[in-house]
């Protein structure tokens, strides 16, 4: 049985000699191709990738005129298609932006690089990051590699599709209400969502700024941690860049959790919760404790109200933020139009999706004279409220835990007539956006989901910053279990 | 607040503001959508929140200020090369003034 292919067991190879960065490229394009079901990728960049491996295989063979190597060094990855890469089509999963080629890179794309990563493509998405299911693309939806007839979750769905199906060990995502965490969970993989500031939203296509976070899609806690040191960092484009000391998560993951202390909010395994994911999550909680953790009862009194004060505050900042695609500098033109203000009314209808519309709208409507103090205002208030109770939460505890999401996978086409069944789907990610934390999911067991077996995720949420606390426990988890090592029927795991 | 119904007229009112042409058809569907996600959101009405202080941002810090000078170098020819219609510079739109 060959290691697995994560991260960290490509640049041991990359290493020793039994592989090369171009080897790897070639290998994961050739993966890339062969799952093209899949439809997780929107744009490959062959090219651009084996001149990159080109360059990480002569550092890391010394010939590359001694410049430094990380471990990320030759490693392939995927950027979720919301970040500008530079001469590389930037779509955001949107018909607005089948064409916009970025002048630049985004600083997480800059910083991977710079790292030595190896970009091989641009992973599907929903549109604007807006969906839970990656059914709102402009490119078609994405399949879950356990079950092609379910989907992978959203919006990060290319990306934790790509990793699930081991096409490649780590890619990119963003997380607003709970895009990194959700698709993680459905694909049976890691997914990190950094605490708000800890990684540059510079270059990142905006949807709502207060509440959008760049994180990492993985199979192991592990790798998670090389990727958030890669990506994390000061960044002066972004104005809400946090200057903190690193994260330093790869180096401090050897952490023992006996006496560590797990606050359970009865919130999160109430009502709507699927006995069957409850279930796992009891027993993955019961297997920490085993370890030694600790499981205190929390109160989280005002998060059942985060899925209305999300959808009232992540709208409101689209709107605003959206209103930049106007058919003048960048992105796509109606063709057929008599005046300005019809070119801006046909360009933005015909350029944008029905949910994106949809949200669009909604915000409009409750920023508007006469909503605003009842919509906007008021979820302002709440979301003081949610905070406050993770940070009263926090003081009895070192994390909380749940379920990351309250049922397996669901069916293609399930929720797509019924915009509040899929909203309900962020009902545990979305408060620890609108509390600026960090959050983890993984892998914690299967239940049946009907055409077979399909993955949990365990919810971790942390102190502010904690980021390295949280891959802790998760890594310890994963020494313990082997949930994440699981790959969906027919991939090779190894 | 009751639970609110948009009609229509209401999305198209909301569809002008946000500078979104919808076909009549496209509004009738839309005012169901926007009903029934409105009336999730009224929820938020139940909870008193007199006394509460708005978080605008979770950001633990107030924003930096900075000297007042130059940064970035002008990129104007590359950065208009996405747009859909520059002549000499500017950005060509419909005309405005008669």
């Amino acid at each position: 049985m060959p290691a697995a292919r994560t991260i960290t067991a490509l640049a041991k190879m990359l290493r020793s000699g039994e592989t090369t960065s171009r080897d790897l490229c070639r290998e994961t394009i050739g993966r890339i191709r062969a799952r093209a079901d899949l439809n997780a990728f929107i744009t490959v960049t062959e090219d651009a990738a084996f001149a990159e491996a080109g360059r990480a295989d002569a550092l890391l063979s010394g010939k590359g005129g001694g410049g430094a190597t990380t471990t990320l060094t030759g490693i392939p990855i995927a950027h979720k298609d919301i970040f500008s890469t530079l001469g590389v089509r930037t779509t955001c999963g949107s018909r607005m932006l089948a064409d916009y080629t970025p002048a630049f890179d985004a600083t997480v794309v800059a910083n991977l690089k710079a790292a030595g990563a190896v970009t091989v493509g641009k992973t599907n998405m929903d549109e604007f990051a807006m969906g839970s299911s990656n059914e709102n693309s402009f490119f078609g939806a994405a399949a879950n590699p356990w079950d092609a007839g379910t989907v992978p979750g959203g919006s990060s769905g290319g990306s934790a599709a790509a990793v699930a199906a081991r096409l490649l060990p780590a890619a990119t995502g963003t997380d607003t209400g709970g895009s990194i965490r959700q698709p993680a969970a459905f694909c049976g993989i890691t997914g990190l969502k950094p605490s708000y500031g800890r990684v540059s939203r510079h270059g990142m296509v905006a949807f709502a700024s207060s509440l959008d976070q760049a994180g990492a899609l993985t199979v192991t806690c592990e790798d998670a941690a090389v990727m958030l040191d890669a990506m994390a960092g000061f960044d002066s484009r972004d104005s809400t860049s946090v200057d903190a000391p690193p994260p330093c998560a790869a180096g401090s993951l050897d952490q023992t959790i006996a006496g560590l202390t797990i606050g359970l909010p009865a919130e999160f395994f109430g009502d709507g919760l699927d006995p069957a994911v409850a279930a796992s999550v009891q027993a993955a909680l019961a297997e920490l404790e085993k370890a030694g953790a600790r499981l205190v009862d929390v109160a989280l009194p005002s998060s059942e109200n985060s899925i209305p004060c999300y959808y009232i505050i992540a709208p409101a900042e689209a709107s605003s933020n959206l209103s930049r695609f106007d058919g003048v500098r960048y992105g796509f033109r109606a063709g057929q139009f008599d005046g300005l203000a019809e070119m801006y009314e046909k360009t933005r209808a015909e350029g944008f999706g029905a949910e994106v519309k949809r949200r669009i709208m909604v915000g409009t409507y409750v920023l508007s004279a006469g909503y605003y103090d009842a919509y906007y205002l008021k979820a302002l208030k709440l979301r003081r409220l949610i905070a406050d109770d993770f940070a009263r939460a926090f003081e009895q505890c070192d994390v909380i835990a749940g379920p990351t999401t309250p049922t397996c996978a669901f069916r293609r086409g399930a929720k797509m007539d019924d915009p509040v069944a899929m909203y309900l789907n962020d009902i545990y990610t979305s408060s620890v956006n609108l509390a600026g934390l960090p959050a983890l999911s993984i892998p914690a067991g299967f239940v049946n989901g009907g055409g077979g077996e399909l993955p949990v995720g365990l919810h971790l949420i942390g102190p502010y910053m904690a980021e390295a606390k949280l891959l802790g426990v998760g890594h310890r988890f994963q020494q313990i279990t082997d949930w994440h090592e699981r790959a969906p029927p027919g991939v090779d795991g190894g | 607040m009751a639970a609110m119904s948009f009609s229509p007229a209401d999305v198209g009112k909301v569809a002008r503001l946000a500078r979104l042409s919808l076909s009549a058809g496209e509004a009738r569907a839309y005012a169901g959508d926007l009903s029934r996600i409105l009336s999730l959101l009224d929820r938020v009405d139940a909870v008193d929140t007199a006394h509460i202080t708005p978080l605008w941002h979770p950001g633990r810090q107030s924003l930096r200020m900075r000297a007042d000078s130059v940064s970035e170098e002008n990129r104007r020819e590359e950065f208009q090369q996405a747009a859909p219609a520059v002549e000499r510079g500017l950005y060509l739109v419909p005309r405005v003034l008669g």
